[in-house]
């Protein structure tokens, strides 16, 4: 499934809104009232003046000179509270070192505020560009007018505007009163920078929180007190769907430091799905964290499990076996060429079953947020990606207008899709609503494994027809999935004359949702290497044989509206990329290998070459990583886009490797991190290579497109090191051992 | 519940509560120190890691009552300045994504640095392990402690 992002303004209510701002209401707002939690805010605060310069929501230019940028879109550790402002101080031309940076609030006026899906940098890159362009242009008008000169004649530089005959220079601050003045102009008629004249865009800048992150400041949900709050938690059914039918309650409420307990036995769906929204549970709130969690362990709930509570994954597993087997609940959603005639005239035909496993967000910050309901209004602070969404979802939970919810959205510790869905938010609003008091709503780290919106694990059973040259001629894949998302148009869909998709949902009530770069984390590991499967099996060199199968065209068109085009000739060029820079082709001695991984996802063109280490009892070492990575034409922030690839290519490995989660009686079996083997020090990729290759596509985003080609280049490495084909994740089901 | 004298970052602290509560809610929820994380309760992930008497330990696994009498050192007081070489290298490396677990891979650093300033890859490893990176910043923490060392070494031989 797809999560919603909250719902962008279009361009032209967004300007309509700027326009409003220009007033100089807009960040001077956040600046008085936005006080309560995040300190810097308020210290921002006392820096408010009244002939301060707005020209929009997101710029803020006091007399004193102080430069403040709004971020309005959540940080997730995606880097976008410092590479977004970058944007707009690129094209003010101010010192990067002169600016401050706050995060606002949820408030139509910054238009779209969801993080996810990658999409922050490619629809914030031109509007963001415009908005310091816009504060640019009036600065010199002013500039200009007051030396009654023509504006040609000026320059910005370093937060002042030059005359460029006399060289005479005012301050922004010098100028902000009479800039204040001016008429904002259309954000589309000013003059953007050449982007070979940009100094700080593409350069290495360092994250704007670093120094309060390293010194332990609270900037995270889970950090945020406010006055009076009691501490909640918050426990539901192990069997996802399940039912309160009783609590000891009296018990609980007699625990030290425990103010109240009671039940919520409402259901309210997110996405009209009943698991994914508020679900029935107990609330339990104390003094402390520590007491409710100690309140907890008395606590005897009688759930009514529902008819899912004999739901296993080796259920699932044979519901998928039965589905390819028999046909019955598989939809066709491709049938291109003739497939079936291709088969019968080809060469080779091969066929290989894959299957994957659930897995876990697991954030390292739980779910977690704070919420005071007063009146008929709600406030909350909560690690949100995506805070529209929250906004409807908590206004159906309390059966109250969407604008009477407000939203702070915290730094976020770890994002990765989970918090793209409102259940947390939803919870909190509710307890705080029944209490009546401020709440901190805090899961344990075993609601966070029980009660993930889970990376869906699935089955795909393929087939494949290769010509006596080796030459791919037919495909078919069935997908047997948890949420039956599978496009018409999943490579190679569009580059085989005779391809035929079907798939099906396994009946389940499993909650699943976004994790990073959904759907392809999965697609690119099965296709990649059953694609590398056919290369050796046609007796052809897996680089060459899948440059062939891209073919000579350059933009593929989608079929439908939501299937963006693929652009085969981006994808060629970072697949030569990587292999020339990961010196593909070179011999290696047995029990090293090297793979090859590509994937077009998020916009992203990413491939990727993983070189391996197996011992002979089986012991694998990935030794290094080359990464080829075409994001379009312009790097934001250099050190924050490496840190992203980085990042992805050790989760890669981290979320393929031994990372699986086990379903028995309608629940989960695993609990916390003892039982969930997560990649740590010892094991990470010590050379990791990446190579930025620059188009003149528009800039996209990096928190995505760099994970799926990891594992099939992993796996594919495997195979070359030991010719051990790995069909399934995690790896380690795979016995390595070779003599 | 009972109270307890701790010495915190320097800092005489009295508190008051249960004889369980472990030393990581006391410093958030009792003491406001929230730099000190809450990862898993059970040890594993390392984001609650600080020093009693200048050895890294869990801040979830170390029952308060069991703290009174050492040095307890947080995140917050690691460097008064906030000026650790590991902080400056961290800054300076731009190492964190989230930030989430960057409290507890600092103070477990800083233990290692300090009995041994001159740590191998190998050394880093052993250390580190105790410490998951959601965000898998693994490549540039490694970094940031080589980095570190350098600094102290540098300042010590008056570089």
């Amino acid at each position: 499934m797809k999560p919603t992002l909250s719902k962008e303004l279009n361009r032209r209510s967004f300007l309509k809104l700027s326009t409003l701002a220009s007033g100089g209401l807009a960040l001077a707002y956040y600046l008085k009232s936005a006080t309560s939690l995040e300190g810097q805010v308020s210290k921002l605060t006392e820096s408010t003046d009244e002939n301060s310069f707005k020209p929009s929501a997101f710029v803020h230019i006091a007399h004193d000179g102080t430069v403040t940028l709004a971020s309005a879109r959540p940080e997730i550790g995606q880097g976008i509270k410092t590479s977004l402002p970058m944007i707009i101080a690129e094209e003010l031309g101010v010192k990067w070192t002169d600016v401050k940076v706050i995060s606002v609030p949820l408030d139509p006026i910054f238009g779209g505020q969801a993080a996810g899906g990658s999409t922050s940098t490619p629809t914030s890159y031109m509007h963001l560009r415009r908005v310091g362009a816009t504060a640019r242009t009036l600065l010199i008008q002013a500039a200009a007018a007051s030396w009654s000169v023509p504006v040609t004649e000026c320059y910005v530089k370093d937060g002042s505007v030059v005359h460029k005959p006399t060289g005479k220079s005012l301050s922004y601050g010098a100028l902000v009163q009479a800039a204040a003045k001016l008429p904002v102009p259309d954000e589309h008629s000013v003059v953007l920078k050449d982007p070979s004249e940009f100094t700080l865009l593409g350069s290495r800048i360092g994250g704007v929180d670093n120094q309060k992150v390293v010194t332990g400041q609270p900037l995270f949900g889970i950090d945020q007190v406010i006055p009076g709050m009691l501490y909640a938690v918050y426990v539901k059914c192990p069997v996802w769907g399940g039912k309160v039918v009783s609590a000891n309650l009296d018990v609980v409420k007699s625990q030290p430091g425990v103010r109240d307990a009671f039940i919520i036995n409402e259901t309210v769906p997110y996405h009209n799905n009943p698991v994914l929204g508020l679900v029935p549970g107990v609330a339990i709130l104390a003094d402390s964290t520590w007491n409710a969690f100690s309140a907890r362990k008395q606590l005897q709930v009688v759930w009514d499990e529902g008819k899912f509570a004999n739901d296993s994954w080796s259920g699932y597993s044979e519901a998928a076996k039965q589905m390819a087997t028999t046909g019955k609940g598989l939809k066709k959603v491709r049938d291109s060429g003739n497939v079936d005639q291709a088969f019968q005239t080809a060469a080779k035909v091969i066929e290989a079953d894959y299957h994957f496993a659930f897995i876990g967000h697991t954030n390292l910050e739980p779910q977690n947020t704070t919420a005071h309901f007063t009146g008929n209004k709600i406030h909350l602070w909560s690690p949100t990606q995506n805070p529209g969404d929250v906004q409807a979802s908590v206004a159906e939970a309390l059966d109250i207008e969407p604008e009477n919810v407000s939203i702070v959205m915290t730094r976020i510790g770890g994002g990765f899709g989970r918090r793209l869905h409102p259940d947390p938010c939803m919870e909190a609003a509710v307890i705080a609503k029944k209490c009546g008091q401020p709440i901190k709503l805090t899961w344990s780290r075993e609601d966070d494994f029980q009660h993930d919106h889970f990376r869906p694990g699935g089955f795909h059973h393929f087939k494949a027809g290769l010509d006596a040259k080796g030459k791919l001629i037919a495909f078919a894949d069935k997908v047997m999935g948890f949420d039956a998302a599978s496009g018409a148009d999943n490579y190679p869909a569009r580059f085989i004359d005779n391809c035929r998709i079907e798939a099906g949902k396994i009946p389940n009530n499993v909650p699943t949702g976004p994790w990073r770069a959904p759907g392809s984390n999965t697609y690119g590991f099965v296709i990649c290497s059953f694609l590398d499967e056919l290369a050796h099996a046609g007796g052809r060199d897996p680089v060459e044989f899948s440059l062939e199968i891209l073919g000579t065209k350059d933009v593929l068109p989608g079929t439908g509206p939501r299937s963006a085009p693929y652009n085969a000739a981006r994808m060629r060029g970072v697949i030569k990329l990587a292999a020339e820079k990961a010196g593909w082709g070179k011999t290696l001695p047995k029990g090293q290998g090297m793979g090859l991984g590509y994937y077009f996802s998020h916009q992203g063109y990413v491939a990727e070459v993983a070189e391996v280490t197996v011992t002979k009892e089986g012991e694998l070492k990935v030794t290094r990583v080359v990464a080829a990575v075409d994001v379009g034409s312009q790097i934001v922030n250099l050190s924050g886009a490496e840190n992203q690839v980085q990042g992805a290519i050790i989760d890669g490995l981290n979320s393929s490797w031994r990372q699986e989660l086990d379903i028995q009686n309608g629940r989960l079996v695993q609990s916390n991190f003892h039982e969930y083997q997560m990649l740590r020090m010892p094991d990470t990729i010590r050379d990791i290579e990446i190579h930025f290759s620059k188009t003149k596509y528009p800039p996209t985003g990096l928190g995505e497109p760099a994970l799926p080609p990891l594992a099939p280049a992993v796996a594919n490495a495997i195979f070359a090191a030991t010719g051990k084909r790995i069909r399934q994740l995690p790896f380690s089901h795979t016995d390595l051992r070779w003599s | 519940m009972s109270t307890y004298n701790l010495k915190i970052n320097g800092e005489k602290k009295s508190v008051t509560v249960a004889s369980d509560t472990p030393l990581l809610w006391v410093l958030r929820d009792t003491l406001g120190l929230v730099g000190t994380k809450f990862g898993c309760g059970i040890g594993q992930c390392g984001a609650c890691t600080i020093h009693l008497n200048g050895i890294a330990v869990r801040g979830c696994q170390t029952p308060v009552s069991s703290a009174v009498g050492f040095d307890i050192t947080t995140i917050e007081g690691l460097d008064k300045e906030g000026k650790h070489p590991l902080q400056q290298a961290w800054c300076e490396l731009d190492v964190a994504q989230c930030g989430y677990c960057q409290s507890g891979q600092i103070m477990t650093a800083s233990a290692l640095l300090k009995r041994n300033p001159k740590p191998t890859d190998q050394d880093i490893d052993d250390a580190m392990a105790g410490n998951l990176c959601r965000c898998a910043t693994y490549t540039r923490i490694r970094a940031g402690i080589h980095k570190a060392a350098e600094l102290t070494a540098g300042k010590e031989a008056g570089v």
